[in-house]
């Protein structure tokens, strides 16, 4: 008993170092899976408070960038206002106008805005911080988007921020297909480039094409349907010769977001039922 | 004793101030973000207690895992840090640090120079092993460690020869 204890007081340096390691050891391990990083992560008062202190500034700069997002935006629903085609319209909008029913109880996505007060882009595994937590009815796995494309996936929230696993993580896959065809493969990031993501396991039938466009494939129940990514820029196939292995050049500049858009999806929660009954059987 | 603690508590507010406001945002050529807060874990008075140095150094890496959603790649670098800073200050200015109390701002240029970068090439070895967590990337996570080391080597020899001799 004597000698243990004199071990532990010779050592007790190293003994702490251990323990302390292990712990971030366990942080570190956490974070690397998806949903579980509990204590370590931005989407609380004090790190959210600072951050929003930060951007409060620095939108005085970035407010003519804004603006003309804005404007391009507004533009670009106008057009579509104008000449209601099927590339643009999706068929729950035509309900809408058509149905007897309110348009509310038809209604499969909503929209809520919300503010980048945090972006990375240069780690493996990269969050956003936004303003706007559960009091604003973000929950965790909505989808995130700007007018331009798709951003990420809600990861924690908080009552007044959450944080985001952006798509230029390592953990994040999601559904994408061609716009020109229903041909899909898995969206993921290899952690080099923020302007160039990855879409693995395309059929080899699929018609690719240098600049075609990749768009969400709306099979996740996160993201709707027809959210652009981007344009194929290189692509080829892997070593089994079954699949295409596709390099996407990004149309939204991960670099540079101010306000992005929160998804949610009305039914997720039948289609996620749904599919568990599926599993189970 | 009292004046010590205030001067590093400042110390460390100012850093992480810096560090979360502009170093994590610089993204030189795309990827390479600096990080001098190591400095105040270097800095930190030798003579302190040892069980508290490495308390605060987990503690200051969990504040930077915070800010960046980084888990705890930072606190098991800091820890490393801070762990192995004995050796490295044996290594860097031999027997004399056993025997009295040596500061930072009275070694040549030279000792000081070999000191933080032995500290920073642990802190970043250690950081980014554990940050791409993928041993199939070792040579891309070897080139960030040595290429963010550089740039957070410069900044924290100029950190410190601006700021030690008002310290004195």
């Amino acid at each position: 008993m004597h000698q243990i204890i004199n071990f532990l007081i010779r050592n007790k340096h190293f003994l702490l170092f251990a323990f302390l390691l292990m712990l971030s050891l366990v942080f570190t391990i956490q974070s690397h899976s998806y949903h579980r990083s509990k204590f370590v992560n931005s989407a609380n008062w004090f790190t959210g408070g600072i951050y929003g202190s930060v951007t409060s500034v620095q939108d005085y700069f970035k407010l003519k960038t804004y603006n003309k997002q804005l404007l391009e935006e507004n533009a670009r629903l106008r057009e579509m206002l104008k000449s209601p085609n099927e590339d643009n319209l999706d068929l729950e909008v035509l309900t809408d106008i058509t149905s007897p029913i309110p348009s509310d109880s038809l209604r499969k996505f909503s929209y809520i805005p919300a503010k980048v007060l945090n972006n990375n882009y240069a780690k493996t595994d990269n969050f956003i911080t936004l303003l706007g937590g559960s009091q604003d009815s973000i929950h965790k796995d909505q989808g995130v988007i700007t007018s331009k494309g798709i951003v990420g996936i809600i990861d924690k929230t908080s009552s007044g921020y959450s944080t985001v696993l952006s798509i230029l993580n390592s953990n994040f896959t999601t559904s994408a297909k061609l716009r020109a065809s229903e041909h899909f493969g898995t969206m993921q990031w290899d952690g080099e480039d923020p302007n160039i993501v990855q879409v693995i396991d395309m059929q080899q039938q699929a018609p690719v094409k240098l600049g075609d466009t990749i768009e969400t494939s709306g099979k996740s129940a996160i993201f709707p349907k027809g959210i652009p990514i981007g344009t194929v820029n290189e692509f080829e196939l892997d070593p089994s010769k079954n699949f295409y292995t596709l390099s996407i050049k990004l149309i939204n500049d991960m670099t540079n977001l101010g306000h992005v858009y929160v998804v949610e999806n009305s039914y997720k929660k039948e289609i996620i039922a749904l599919e568990t009954q599926q599993d189970e059987e | 004793m009292k004046n010590s603690v205030s001067v590093n508590i400042a110390r460390f507010v100012a850093l992480m101030i810096v560090q979360i406001y502009i170093f994590n945002n610089v993204n030189l050529f795309g990827y390479i973000n600096p990080y001098p807060y190591v400095l105040f874990l270097l800095v930190f008075p030798f003579t302190s207690n040892r069980a508290l140095y490495i308390f605060i150094a987990f503690l200051t890496g969990l504040t930077m895992d915070m800010f960046g959603n980084s888990g705890g790649v930072h606190a098991a670098a800091c820890l490393f840090l801070a762990y192995l800073r004995p050796v490295a200050l044996r290594f860097s200015f031999g027997v004399s640090y056993e025997y009295n109390a040596i500061k930072l701002s009275k070694v040549s240029f030279y000792e000081r120079f070999i000191f933080i970068s032995i500290m920073v090439l642990i802190h970043h070895l250690v950081l980014f092993l554990l940050e791409v967590f993928n041993i199939s990337n070792i040579l891309y996570t070897l080139n960030k460690t040595l290429v963010t080391s550089i740039f957070t080597i410069i900044l924290c020899l100029t950190f410190n020869i601006l700021f030690s001799s008002r310290n004195e």
